[in-house]
């Protein structure tokens, strides 16, 4: 897989930008590359990039998160630092959009500076289980006011197929024909499919490129809902 | 199998009242439930209802009440300090029997508070907030799929009751996504002769109002009121059960407090103590008639809450104070973790409450 210097994730809201933002941001610093990943999220106030805060550090990715992310001030403001991901060009910056065209206006004070450099991935992430796209002519409707918000077209699409806890590798090869349809409606190659560890497993020699995420574990995760039916603790 | 799909569980309250064929909606933005009027905003011009952002919450409570009086199924959304604002509006809503449907995706309080999960208007919301002598029917989901039944739900026991039904949820449930269906939700439909929806000149008109000249007559009708709320105390009461059956310990937790309670409740029985949870649904009527009958054979209660103890007063009047009940809490948009449930659980075992 061929790597941008930058990598923009922008799509509907929940439809999982933020995971696959922080699981390509390790990924690349796996590979030993200086990465830094920016939340520019200005829209949803939970469950935001800084909750990976940890993992991130510990795989070496620098992460860039607004001054309240996380805390009661509901202010849709981004750090100055932010910057830094189109302006540093030794790094390799990742950047999470927040969701629909709402967050995607905040993307458009940095678009003249990712066009000049020229050098970017712009990828549109695709559940189609979530209800307000599930048709590919609904989610290149949103595709299309993504684009008039910031300013900058997509270069390409990558699967997210998922129905959380319950999604098994069925449910992501289920999804290959409404991906395929995106592609041929948006003329936008499918960059890859991302899926759970396990369900990425079961889709070995079926799908390629595959994307395994490593999910965080939530406070409110039932018994149920956990591999093996473990308690949350440890 | 039932069509499954992910979805937020704002989004699922917003997609179930459409279903339950609400097509007015009237509110004014606040975080963290701000995804029901985003959804409402997309899908009622596609689908010939009405969004409404309102130019106040108080603006927008008192549209609900217009619209019930005219005999169609309405909502509003809000989160804490909205509720406050609407809270006139509830009670003449009540005073005047006509049916709605009121989220209250709460947030952490008093005052403008904070923008993180709570359950600190309890109180609020079954007990009063508004004046009078008056009821709501108020639904605690825990769940993503509990967002959309219970809102149909609620719906549907508004029309049947001629009361106003809360969901009262919490940012967490608000925000957080889980794979839902819509299948098997029976939406129910009522007459309503009582509707303000023009005479025609072919009959007598209605008249909707909470306002009495005569005080004996004011009284009456309160006293007709709490007689059908005698009936949805009877009648409507929800709750579930987690390893009650041998338990020892009662654990009462609702929302998304329950989640966390429940890995607590796995735990525990993990290290061989004897705990069950009790999971309120409806919060009003409370499950008097579980808690009572847990009072007979368990040692004590503990009730896990996102605010600073407001159901265990509930529980204690319930259970007739016949048994101590421990309280573990969190607040101010902060959660209890299951770590400090299962503390709780321990201490009780060895009788410190």
């Amino acid at each position: 897989m061929e790597h941008k210097r930058l990598t923009l994730f922008a799509g509907h809201y929940g439809s999982g930008k933020t995971n696959i933002a922080v699981n390509y941001a390790i990924a690349l610093a796996k590979e030993g590359k200086p990465v830094v990943i920016g939340d520019l999220d200005i829209v949803n106030p939970y469950f935001r990039t800084a909750d990976s805060k940890k993992v991130l550090e510990q795989a070496g990715v620098t992460l860039i998160s607004p001054q309240f992310a996380n805390s009661n001030v509901d202010l849709p403001a981004l750090p100055a630092e932010a910057y830094r991901l189109v302006e540093d060009k030794s790094i390799y910056g990742i950047m999470d959009i927040g969701g629909d065209d709402r967050g995607a206006y905040a993307l458009g004070r940095y678009v003249p500076a990712i066009k000049a450099e020229g050098n970017y991935r712009m990828v549109f992430v695709a559940n189609c289980f979530r209800p307000l796209t599930r048709t590919p002519e609904e989610a290149l409707e949103v595709m299309r006011e993504i684009e008039a918000a910031c300013g900058l077209a997509f270069t390409d699409i990558i699967n997210n197929a998922n129905l959380g806890p319950e999604t098994t590798p069925q449910t992501v090869l289920d999804s290959v024909p409404y991906m395929e349809k995106l592609s041929q409606l948006s003329g936008l190659p499918i960059f890859a499919h991302a899926a759970e560890s396990s369900v990425a497993q079961g889709l070995n020699g079926k799908l390629s490129p595959v994307i395994p995420l490593q999910l965080q574990e939530k406070y409110f995760d039932l018994p149920s809902q956990r591999p093996g039916n473990r308690p949350l603790f440890g | 199998m039932a069509e499954r799909v992910l979805m937020k569980g704002n989004e699922a309250i917003a997609e179930a009242a459409i279903r339950a064929g609400c097509r007015h909606y009237f509110g004014y933005p606040i975080t963290p439930q701000t995804e029901i009027a985003a959804y409402m905003a997309k899908k009622m011009p596609k689908i010939g209802g009405v969004f409404l952002q309102a130019e106040s919450e108080i603006a927008s409570i008192n549209m609900v009440y217009g619209a019930a009086a005219a005999g169609v199924r309405v909502m509003t959304s809000s989160s804490s300090p909205g509720i406050s604002l609407k809270a006139e509006g509830l009670s003449y809503i009540a005073g005047s029997d006509v049916p709605a449907l009121v989220v209250n995706v709460q947030r952490g309080g008093p005052g403008l508070g904070g923008i993180q999960p709570s359950q600190s208007d309890y109180f609020q919301a079954t007990k009063g907030g508004g004046h009078g002598d008056y009821r709501m029917i108020v639904l605690a989901p825990a769940s993503v799929q509990e967002m959309a039944s219970l809102t149909i739900k609620g719906f549907n026991l508004a029309d049947k009751y001629l009361m106003t039904s809360m969901i009262l949820a919490d940012g967490t449930i608000g925000q957080m996504m889980e794979p839902i269906s819509f299948e098997d939700a029976e939406i129910e439909t009522y007459e309503k002769p009582w509707a303000l929806t023009g005479t025609e000149g072919k009959r007598k008109h209605n008249v909707v109002n909470s306002l009495y000249l005569k005080p004996d007559q004011l009284e009456v009708k309160n006293f007709e009121r709490y007689e059908r709320y005698k009936v949805v105390e009877e009648n409507e009461p929800m709750w579930e059960e987690y390893m009650m059956e041998d338990a020892e310990y009662c654990v009462v937790a609702f929302g998304i407090a329950s989640r966390v309670a429940k890995n607590a409740v796995a735990a525990a029985r993990a290290e061989g103590i004897k705990v069950g949870l009790i999971r309120p649904i409806t919060l009003w009527p409370f499950p008097k008639k579980a808690l009572a009958a847990a009072a007979d054979k368990v040692k004590g209660f503990i009730s896990v809450e996102l605010n600073m103890g407001q159901m265990i007063e509930d529980i204690k009047l319930y259970t007739q104070c016949k048994r101590p009940v421990a309280l573990c809490c969190r607040c101010g948009g902060m959660i209890p973790s299951p770590d400090e449930v299962l503390e709780s659980i321990r201490k009780a075992q060895k009788g410190e409450f």
